[in-house]
């Protein structure tokens, strides 16, 4: 094993330990905003991840995209919805975490076990190409032009959707003949909206 | 080894995801684990695509158009869940029974 083989493999291993430790975080630590930035190191290790792998063009995608975006959305809706609850005790709570537990654990053996014992039909050595961002480019233009069009046009309805979905509904309000007070004026008009009754009280 | 590695690490990523979509109570915290979730496919791809398929990289692009669609997803999942906290007042999951019966 030479110098370049050696810091690979000590590089995977710091990686892969960072992504696993982040996501366990993301989703056993109770605080949901420390979840959220570990959900940005997860990401970002996994980037690392990505270049190992030679796809420089998507592990700068995947930083730009989903640190940039994604993780910013989802800080901004933990914002706007963070209330804090105590969440009324569910019957059996403690055996459904147990039961997924067991069953998180028997799918990761059976997909490690699936993969250690398949064999893969490797190249048997790595084909060093110039770019992989001329490559992409013209996979996305010749061969991939569909879907790829399909996804602006996707990306185009959510947009809408999702404005269409999360936006706030102001009333008009009548001319104000003096100054309002200054909390009045401070705060976001929005038309009240009756609170939908839940079901699971008189039922269940 | 290393394909192997790579593949092992995306298990976990996903077994991990799966817990997490099916245990956490909070809907941000679900759409986190169907993020971790779509990072472990990817995982999937760009190794297969290194190792199997290195002149090619097709399995890069499918990558690409995976984390438009994830991004388009986070954005229309966290709009539902702002929606449903403005009508319900919580994010709980276990209270977000309006189609169930």
């Amino acid at each position: 094993m030479n110098l370049g083989e050696g810091v690979q493999a000590v590089s995977l291993v710091i990686l892969s330990a960072m992504t696993i430790a982040a996501a366990m975080g993301v989703v056993l630590i109770p605080n949901i905003v420390y979840s959220a930035f570990l959900l940005g190191g997860v990401f970002i290790s996994i980037s690392g991840l990505y270049l190992l792998l030679n796809a420089d063009f998507v592990a700068a995608a995947q930083i730009l995209i989903y640190v940039g975006a994604v993780n910013v959305l989802i800080l901004f809706a933990i914002m706007l919805v963070n209330k804090q609850e105590d969440y009324q005790a569910v019957k059996l709570s403690l055996v459904r975490k147990i039961t997924t537990a067991l069953v998180c654990i028997g799918l990761f053996c059976l997909l490690a076990l699936t993969v250690t014992s398949t064999p893969w039909l490797l190249t048997p050595n790595i084909a060093a190409v110039p770019s992989t961002l001329v490559i992409i480019g013209k996979h996305l233009f010749t061969d991939y032009l569909l879907p790829f069009e399909l996804a602006s046009v996707l990306l185009l309805v959510a947009l809408v959707g999702a404005i269409i979905l999360a936006r706030r509904e102001f009333v008009p309000d009548p001319v104000a003949t003096e100054f309002p007070a200054a909390e009045e004026s401070l705060s976001l008009l929005e038309r009240p909206r009756e609170q939908l009754v839940g079901s699971s009280s008189s039922e269940n | 080894m290393p394909l192997e590695a790579f593949l092992i690490v995306a298990a976990a990523l996903f077994c991990i995801g799966i817990y997490g979509l099916i245990t956490s109570r909070n809907a941000v915290r679900v759409l986190m684990s169907i993020e971790l979730m779509l990072n472990a496919v990817n995982i999937n791809l760009l190794a297969f695509s290194n190792y199997l398929d290195s002149s090619n990289l097709r399995g890069q692009v499918f990558a690409i158009f995976v984390i438009s669609i994830a991004a388009a997803e986070a954005a229309v999942g966290l709009a539902i869940v702002l929606s449903i906290y403005r009508s319900r007042d919580t994010v709980d999951m276990e209270q977000f029974n309006l189609l169930r019966w």
